[in-house]
């Protein structure tokens, strides 16, 4: 599949129950279709980070990022591709191969080359760990193919913008304070 | 204070200015049943259906510009609902439904009438709530009036456990709220509101659309002032008819589907569209690729996700419309159009849409104008869904803001009956006139018991056409006249209001409809008027689905009448 049609959609949103239903629900009935989504923690205590990879060229990026915006639980949420700074994306692989003897060298060939590691080793398998960005990946899952692979996982991408700045409501993107907020805090600064 | 969880959502209740609940009571919510005797300053409407509960406290929250609220019990009485959740949710409208849940303990355990109200209404609502402890409710319901009625207005539900209702905690209401993903739009950008006055100094051709954030932002004023300054005609969509006055010289009617000919052909040919709280649905639009194909958009929405959405603006204010338009007003120079006014008004005398045929036989349209003659349009008008709600909005002229409730974005037939429950609730010294499909009439007729038992006056008229007219008229133009499943056996309406201890009427040709109307008036209860209409009557101009606006059908094609019709309607 073709990559660069990718887009990397960053949200921050309430960690509460049913918040992933909320955002998914949104994004079926929406229609738009994504490629992957993590989620886990964030920086902040109560705010997950949800990280999503859709096709732009399938999706409207921007009604994305509007309709799930507009969701209560949704504290933030940014399409952080083609941005000035460079975006770091990184996802985890685990690969189950099969493994004998006369395999086993050319096995931890692959693993150094591609800075992976070895997890767990039997006398007919092995696990591998990598990660890296999804095209590394998916060379390393082509490349295991040959010795069997007999089980993959993945966690989908996440991602970072280099330099200081985090990704959230402070950068450029306007928030206006409510009146019942007045005297509170600052505006933008709700972190 | 110390109060159990029913009390509290009473005291919230209080303190939002709720004056009117509409439910049902059941298993789950007996503890707020049981709470009502003590706050005798809001007063329960025992609906005959839940879906009733939510449409009347939709056409309530329209025309008392209040938040709504309605009650029902977990299970059936909560999954009822969801039409008039919905119906709300499309049409923005802000309403605060309180379902009683089953007992902590039996949630995802399938407990007897259990239904997960907060996972099936997710797509309808702007937000929903479980509320699992008694300490979190307070919360709950204040942020649910906030959400429900701040930036684009929409439906909350908070569902409430029956043991959460019995349990006790200190009560306080928070004088805040504290959701840091919900953010009001900002003022209006005073550089935009300046590129939007650019625009409509240079535009040759402007048109306004106005649709219902006139009315939900109240933007009547600041709207009548752009317009007459800068002389641009303005069009209402469905939602937005009684944002403008309908017999301001300036008011051209609807647009779209069922719009007025001119209109459709005015928006092919403008080359500025101003779009007030509208959202360009597709009934306004038709097919989207050629819909106002030489214009600019200036969009101005409360909700930026419609910004871009549907059409892309050349200048696009995301804000609250009444400080948007008082912001361009502030920029604009007086202007006249009157070569682009003379087109428009060419374009009407040719293609008089609206102009009533001469004819013996009792035509729908007649009614309705006869109706706004007879009540000089001073009356809140609801509808159904239909070929009765396109004549309503093209033969009646709303000069009273707000002055038109009707179901747009869901199109829920049935809206008629509880619509204009809430409305009567809210308005209880004017008159509603409650205009009605035989077959609309039908989903939600128990309702009726209602307005006797609470002396509701509303005056009824059904546009008994004796079929469900417009998707006859689908048949008869696209599924070659195979009319499958549109022709009903009726009860007698008469006798139906009759057996609910309702006056009620019978018209049945054009002499005695003014006689019918000033009978259901001079009444001072409800009363029904049954209006035997033409069958044959079918709703124009038309926009066939799937086509441009400049495919508009003027006038009914020969073949999908049973006589031929000569002449100009
Ligand atoms: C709840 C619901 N079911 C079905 C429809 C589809 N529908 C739209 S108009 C219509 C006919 C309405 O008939 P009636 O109330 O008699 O009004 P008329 O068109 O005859 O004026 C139907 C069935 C709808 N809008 N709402
Ligand atoms: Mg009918």
């Amino acid at each position: 599949m073709s990559r660069e049609h990718l887009h990397t959609l960053v949200a921050l949103v309430e960690n509460r129950p049913g918040v992933l239903n909320r955002i998914v629900s949104k994004v079926r009935q929406r229609g738009f279709n994504i490629e992957s989504l993590a989620v886990g923690h964030s920086e902040e205590p109560g705010l997950s980070r949800m990280t999503f990879v859709v096709d732009a060229s399938l999706v409207d990026t921007e009604q994305m990022v509007k309709q799930v915006e507009k969701l209560i639980d949704v504290v933030h949420i940014e399409d952080i591709t083609n941005k000035e700074r460079d975006m770091l994306a990184r996802e985890l692989l685990m690969v189950k191969v099969k493994c004998k003897a006369e395999t086993r060298s050319e096995l931890l060939n692959l693993v150094n080359v591609y800075r992976a590691s070895v997890i767990d080793i039997t006398p007919t398998s092995m696990i591998i760990e990598a990660s890296g960005d999804t095209d590394k990946l998916d060379s390393l899952v082509e490349l295991l193919g040959d010795f069997g692979v007999i089980e993959t996982c993945r966690t989908g991408q996440i991602a970072m913008l280099r330099g200081p700045e985090r990704v959230g409501p402070d950068a450029g993107h306007q928030h206006v304070l409510l009146p019942h907020l007045a005297g509170g805090r600052a505006p933008g600064g709700l972190f | 204070m110390k109060l159990n969880g029913a009390q509290i959502v009473f005291e919230c209740m209080r303190r939002e200015g709720v004056r009117h609940v509409f439910g049902y009571p059941g298993g789950s919510n007996l503890p707020l049943y049981d709470t009502f005797i003590q706050y005798p300053d809001i007063q329960h409407i025992l609906v005959r259906h839940e879906q009733s509960a939510a449409h009347a406290a939709d056409a309530y929250a329209r025309v008392s510009e209040d938040v709504g609220v309605c009650f029902a019990t977990s299970g059936p009485g909560a999954t009822n609902l969801v039409t008039g959740i919905a119906n709300a949710f499309m049409d923005s409208i802000p309403l605060v439904c309180i379902t009683g849940s089953v007992v902590t303990t039996l949630i995802g355990r399938d407990g007897f009438q259990e239904a997960d109200i907060t996972g099936i209404s997710l797509p309808v609502t702007k937000h929903n709530q479980l509320v699992l402890k008694v300490e979190d409710l307070a919360q709950a319901l204040k942020e649910a009036f906030h959400i429900a009625r701040t930036g684009r207005p929409g439906p909350v539900l908070i569902d409430i456990p029956r043991d959460v209702q019995q349990q006790v905690c200190e009560f306080e209401y928070p004088d805040s709220v504290h959701l840091r993903g919900y953010q009001l739009p900002p003022p209006p950008d005073p550089a935009l509101a300046r590129k939007a006055a650019a625009l409509i100094a240079e535009a040759q051709k402007p048109l306004i659309l106005a649709g219902h954030g006139v009315i939900i932002s109240k933007a009547y004023a600041e709207l009548k002032e752009l317009a007459e300054t800068c002389q641009i005609p303005v069009i209402t969509t469905l939602l937005g008819i009684s944002g403008f006055p309908g017999t301001h010289d300036l008011c051209m009617g609807m647009p779209g589907m069922h719009g007025m000919y001119w209109n459709n052909m005015a928006i092919s040919e403008t080359d500025l569209i101003i779009a007030c709280g509208m959202r360009f649905d597709d009934r306004v639009t038709g097919r989207l690729k050629d819909f106002a194909p030489n214009a600019k958009i200036i969009h101005i929405d409360i909700d930026a996700a419609e910004i871009g959405k549907n059409v892309r603006p050349a200048v696009a204010i995301h804000a609250d419309l009444k400080p948007a338009l008082a912001a361009i007003n502030a920029e604009v120079k007086p202007k006249d159009h009157p070569e682009w006014k003379a087109w428009i008004k060419a374009m009407r005398d040719e293609h008089p849409s609206i102009a009533l045929p001469e004819t013996d036989t009792l035509l729908p349209q007649y009614v309705v104008s006869r109706l706004y003659e007879i009540t000089g349009g001073d009356a809140y008008v609801c509808t159904g869904v239909g070929q009765h709600q396109m004549w309503a909005a093209q033969y009646f002229w709303y000069d009273k803001p707000n002055s038109w409730v009707t179901s747009g974005g869901l199109g829920t037939m049935g809206f008629e009956i509880p619509g204009a429950l809430g409305m009567q609730v809210a308005k209880p010294h004017d008159t509603v006139w409650t205009i009605c499909g035989d077959g609309g009439f039908q989903m939600t007729s128990q309702e009726l018991a209602v307005f006797v038992e609470h002396k509701l006056p509303v005056k009824f008229a059904i546009l008994n056409n004796g079929y469900l007219g417009m998707v006859k008229q689908w048949q008869q133009m696209f599924y070659k006249d195979n009319k499958s499943a549109v022709r009903m056996h009726q009860p007698d309406f008469v006798k139906l209001a009759e057996a609910y201890g309702m006056k009620a009427l019978r018209v049945t040709d054009k002499a005695g409809v003014d006689a019918g109307i000033r009978e259901a008036m001079a009444h001072d209860g409800p009363v029904l008027v049954e209006f035997v209409v033409d069958e044959d009557e079918n709703c124009f101009p038309m926009v066939p689905p799937g086509a441009s606006l400049q495919e508009t059908v003027d006038q009914p094609p020969v073949l999908v009448r049973d006589k031929e019709v000569t002449g100009t309607r």
